[in-house]
């Protein structure tokens, strides 16, 4: 009995010193954010809270092949290609700033992104929230139309994206959206919109992810042409700076102010788009 | 019965706390490791690791959150957080150990000691043994060391695809300076 209790009694010793350590540690503890909610910028289409860091650039190329079901004359899609190049700058580790460049509609956009709100680990903050606000122009000739002026091309988007990492394998994010346009097709169309997307990602080995976006535009908005909510699917694959994702859409353009208000095709039909996004991050920062 | 009952919980509970001596402790002590390859340097380094010395039983430990530790690349240290040492599962690494050699508490100078012991990184042990120093310095007790760990060791996976772009064996240094607590 003695000898059981001088066995206990060295163990406990020789974890003694590490306890009184785990203790101090417990009694220190600092708040602590949640990271890697995403692992790129984008869901598919739509922004995630995530942005780069201060003095990162990730250069984004965002590309759509044709739709599926043109049939095999096109290759399936194959043939055509939409194209976006978009270049974001981490101004702080809290603000960054885009710029992009659509082959659909010849159309411009610029950004800015802010992070609002940090989900905190073990409780504190549920979620993280950032607030982009996005304008985009497209520049397209349109010879039947010259009344058309920059003004009148130009149309701008809110967004509230509000995340929760929820285990460390799926995180979902909720995208309140606001549209303006300043230039509707008929006077039944209207100026603002709102729209809301769902989007979620989850992580099946610590470098790839499946993700999923939906993009909800209530009725009785856009009503001149046939507006349908935009659903598509992506794989992600993480190699050091770059994000390779996979995707499939069925919307073609990659803007707020299009793919929410422009999807004119459905899975159904096999209206879909096949393609991918990459981005690469640049640190050019050298020292922090 | 009654009486040996009591005399052997007097004996669990007191004698550890006569055992205690002084114990030197820090909130602040630092450890860094450092990788070169021909295609990348990585280094980042942890200012916030807690330490504590115990010369009356030569026994010492240190524990840090892996989270501590800043990488100059950002993108590295989430990297390192989310793929590699998975820190939302295993928050901490650790270490306990004793080290070897004479250190006279009483007078200000430079002892050279072997430390040896367990390292706990990402949910797995390896022991550890390494040269270091220990200096009595104005009532503190002042300690570094430098060793190598393999990654592969921790049960760490590197992707075949980065594996040329970070040291087969990582150089670990660590710093501590421990004034005296109690």
């Amino acid at each position: 009995m003695l000898l059981l209790a001088a066995a206990g009694r060295t163990i406990a010793q020789d974890n003694s010193l590490l306890n009184a350590l785990n203790d101090s540690m417990a009694a220190h503890k600092g708040r602590s954010y949640v990271s890697g909610t995403f692992k790129a910028t984008h869901i598919i289409n739509e922004q995630t809270i995530e942005s780069p860091a201060q003095g990162n650039l990730n250069f984004v190329i965002q590309h759509r092949f044709g739709q599926l079901n043109s049939g095999s004359y096109n290759f399936f899609g194959l043939d055509n290609a939409t194209l976006r190049l978009g270049l974001e700058y981490g101004i702080t580790d809290d603000l960054d700033v885009g710029v992009g460049r659509s082959s659909y509609l010849k159309t411009f956009d610029g950004y800015l992104k802010y992070k609002l709100l940090k989900q905190t680990e073990g409780g504190g903050m549920p979620v993280s929230v950032s607030v982009l606000g996005t304008v985009t122009n497209y520049t397209q000739d349109n010879s039947s139309k010259p009344f058309l002026n920059t003004k009148y091309r130009t149309a701008y988007s809110g967004q509230l994206l509000i995340a929760r990492k929820i285990t460390r394998d799926l995180s979902l994010q909720v995208t309140p959206t606001y549209l303006h346009y300043n230039l509707v097709p008929t006077v039944a169309d209207k100026n603002d919109v709102f729209a809301v997307g769902l989007g979620g990602r989850y992580k099946f080995t610590r470098r790839m992810s499946i993700d999923a976006e939906y993009d909800v535009v209530p009725k009785n908005q856009v009503v001149s042409t046939t507006v349908h909510n935009s659903f598509s699917l992506g794989w992600d694959i993480e190699t050091g700076g770059h994000v390779f994702q996979l995707v499939f859409s069925n919307s073609q353009s990659m803007v707020p102010t299009q793919y929410l208000t422009q999807t004119g095709g459905t899975w159904g039909k096999g209206d879909i788009y096949f393609g991918f996004n990459i981005s690469r991050n640049f640190n050019l920062r050298k020292k922090r | 019965m009654k009486f040996i009952v009591s005399a052997i919980i007097g004996l669990v509970f007191i004698c550890p706390s006569a055992a205690f001596s002084q114990r030197y402790s820090t909130r602040n002590a630092f450890v860094g490791f450092y990788s070169k390859t021909a295609l990348e340097d990585i280094k980042a380094e942890n200012n916030q690791v807690f330490a504590i010395i115990e010369p009356g039983t030569k026994k010492l430990a240190f524990s840090l959150l892996l989270k501590g530790f800043i990488f100059p690349k950002e993108l590295m240290q989430e990297h390192f957080n989310e793929n590699y040492v998975e820190s939302d599962k295993y928050p901490k690494a650790n270490f306990t150990g004793t080290y070897t050699g004479d250190v006279d508490l009483s007078k200000d100078g430079v002892y050279k000691v072997v430390v040896k012991g367990d390292l706990n990184l990402h949910n797995t042990t390896k022991s550890v043994e390494a040269p270091a120093t220990l200096e009595v310095k104005a009532g503190h007790l002042i300690g570094t060391s430098e060793f190598k760990a393999k990654p592969e060791d921790y049960n760490i996976s590197i992707p075949s695809l980065v594996r040329d772009k970070i040291d087969k064996e990582i150089a670990v240094k660590v710093k501590i300076d421990c004034p005296i607590t109690k």
